[in-house]
């Protein structure tokens, strides 16, 4: 069943145009590529694939992407003047466009981030309106929309991990709204995603990173927040 | 239970059942489907206005020169033409929703109302209609929820994205909730207000979603302009007793059915009508990146 859109949906979302494919999705997918990263990225490389490699430009949406980078909201005025904000913040990027990429949604983005030894790589589609859906992180299945709080635990693939994490998030009282699942190989390295419509305890986050068999916690809250 | 916003003629039985005005209608159903305060939708209603108004004070003032050079001061040069066609507020009115939705081609700040394309024609319509009937903010925040309603139902029977209707369905749903929105500010009851919905529409069919370059920028700044012209005369008829004939719930339904049988090329794919004239292609592969890498093709599984 599709969800009653708001009044605000219809008189909003107050964004940067032009549009709200080309410039608030593509910064939302920028400002959960951040989160991912969990610092200040030094350097971006941005692929823009399909209908976005040739159009990024034209749309400002290398403007939007860099601006999403700086952590900007999707109605800030500063995103048109990204690029010389980036040049004061010392982050370095670079855009590249691909044709043809048949197996990807036809507005789809990469983000690769370095900061120092981290590096991060995330797979962003822009499904208009401003909804995204971030399709991969470093390789992994994701499919998360960054409007609710997300919460992305690699951890080594053990039986009852799932039960486990499911139980410590109820103890939080927080309600999960999807979750997915995907390894690299059997006993490998697991990756789950999970959508909750309520936030976590900075205290329940610390004491699921302190479990040995879980490897990274990534924590997304609501990317307009 | 609130009222869910499925046709016109529901929302105006749900007004007379409940002794309700249009607006409050919309109001309640915010309240209860998204469990905000009504505090908290007038705040949000005041502040989209307010962006509104500043879009086309920036429009008006600042420097409007898109990337693409299609865009360049068209606004400031309406509004300060000597040369006057109709009336000084009609020129106001188109310079205004120009103004507004170049401020979106150019990457500024503007409500989506309903969508970015179209984002002019509420700024326009309803900073004009303020100034010339001297309406309170309070006013203008009821005819936004006028329109938002409106909104909701052509969304629900047809739709609001270029891409999926093309262009009707984007500064042609602008049109009917501008349209809608002045006769409700105006006084109009709820027939002279859905009236003028009707009207709007059948004003607005059939337009097809053609941007050169896949620009948000030719036509779609002009025709932000127009529909806000046509919303004005739509309110005129409504508010004379002017029967629109077909009801409005039926100009949506013709709507959505003509959505649903325009060819892709004419829903915001840059392959036909201005997009791909002459000039338009030309546009087109001087903007457009040039320089992309283009992966070969899936093996087939067969060969």
């Amino acid at each position: 069943m599709v969800t009653k859109s708001s009044v605000f949906e219809m008189i909003g979302p107050v964004m940067i145009g032009p549009s709200s494919s080309h410039t608030a999705g593509v910064v939302r997918i920028a400002r959960a590529a951040i989160r991912v990263l969990g610092k200040k990225p030094e350097k971006a490389v941005i692929t823009f694939y399909n209908s976005f490699a040739r159009t990024y430009e034209g749309h400002g949406s290398d403007k939007a992407v860099i601006g999403g980078l700086l952590d900007f909201k999707t109605d800030d005025n500063r995103i048109k003047n990204s690029f010389e904000h980036a040049k004061k913040e010392k982050l370095k990027y670079a855009f590249k466009s691909v044709g043809n990429a048949s197996t990807l949604h036809p507005n789809t983005l990469k983000i690769n981030l370095t900061a120092g030894k981290d590096k991060v790589e995330i797979l962003g589609e822009s499904l208009g309106g401003g909804i995204v859906n971030i399709a991969e992180i470093n390789g992994f299945t994701a499919n998360f929309s960054v409007s609710l709080h997300t919460l992305i635990i690699t951890a080594d693939d053990v039986r009852g991990s799932i039960a486990f994490i499911a139980n410590v998030l109820a103890q939080d009282d927080c309600n999960i709204a999807t979750m997915s699942v995907s390894r690299k190989g059997r006993n490998d390295l697991a990756c789950q995603v999970i959508e909750m419509d309520s936030g976590l305890k900075p205290l329940t986050l610390k004491y699921l990173e302190s479990l040995k068999w879980v490897d990274e916690i990534i924590y997304i809250p609501d990317i307009d927040l | 239970m609130s009222f869910l916003f499925n046709d016109f003629s529901s929302w105006k039985k749900y007004c007379e059942e409940k002794q309700l005005n249009l607006h409050e209608v919309v109001l309640e159903y915010e309240v209860k489907q998204k469990g905000k305060s009504p505090q908290e939708i007038w705040d949000g209603l005041a502040a989209a206005y307010q962006v509104m108004k500043e879009a086309i004070h920036t429009g008006l003032n600042d420097d409007m020169t898109s990337r693409s050079g299609m865009v360049n001061n068209g606004a400031k040069k309406v509004y300060q033409n000597k040369l006057t066609v109709l009336s000084p507020e009609f020129q106001q009115l188109i310079a205004r929703a120009l103004a507004a939705k170049e401020v979106n081609s150019c990457m500024g700040r503007i409500v989506a109302a309903p969508t970015a394309g179209a984002s002019g024609i509420l700024p326009g319509t309803l900073y004009t209609l303020q100034e010339i009937h001297q309406l309170d903010d309070k006013k203008i925040s009821e005819g936004l929820l006028v329109g938002a309603g409106i909104a909701l139902v052509i969304e629900e029977k047809a739709s609001l994205a270029g891409a999926v209707g093309g262009c009707q369905a984007e500064t042609g749903s602008a049109a009917a909730m501008a349209s809608g929105a002045i006769v409700y500010c105006l006084g109009g009851n709820v027939d002279q207000v859905f009236n003028a919905v009707a009207i709007t529409i059948q004003c607005m069919l059939g337009l097809v979603c053609d941007p050169v370059a896949g620009l948000v920028e030719v036509p779609c700044i002009v025709r932000n302009a127009s529909a806000a012209a046509i919303a004005n005369s739509s309110a005129q008829i409504a508010l004379s007793n002017v029967s629109a004939v077909i009801p409005v719930d039926e100009c949506v339904e013709a709507m959505g059915e003509i959505g649903q049988s325009m060819e892709d090329k004419y829903k915001e794919t840059a392959l036909g009508g201005l997009a791909t004239t002459a000039t338009g292609q030309q546009i087109a592969k001087k903007v457009l990146i040039q320089d992309i890498e283009i992966l070969p093709d899936q093996p087939d599984e067969s060969s």
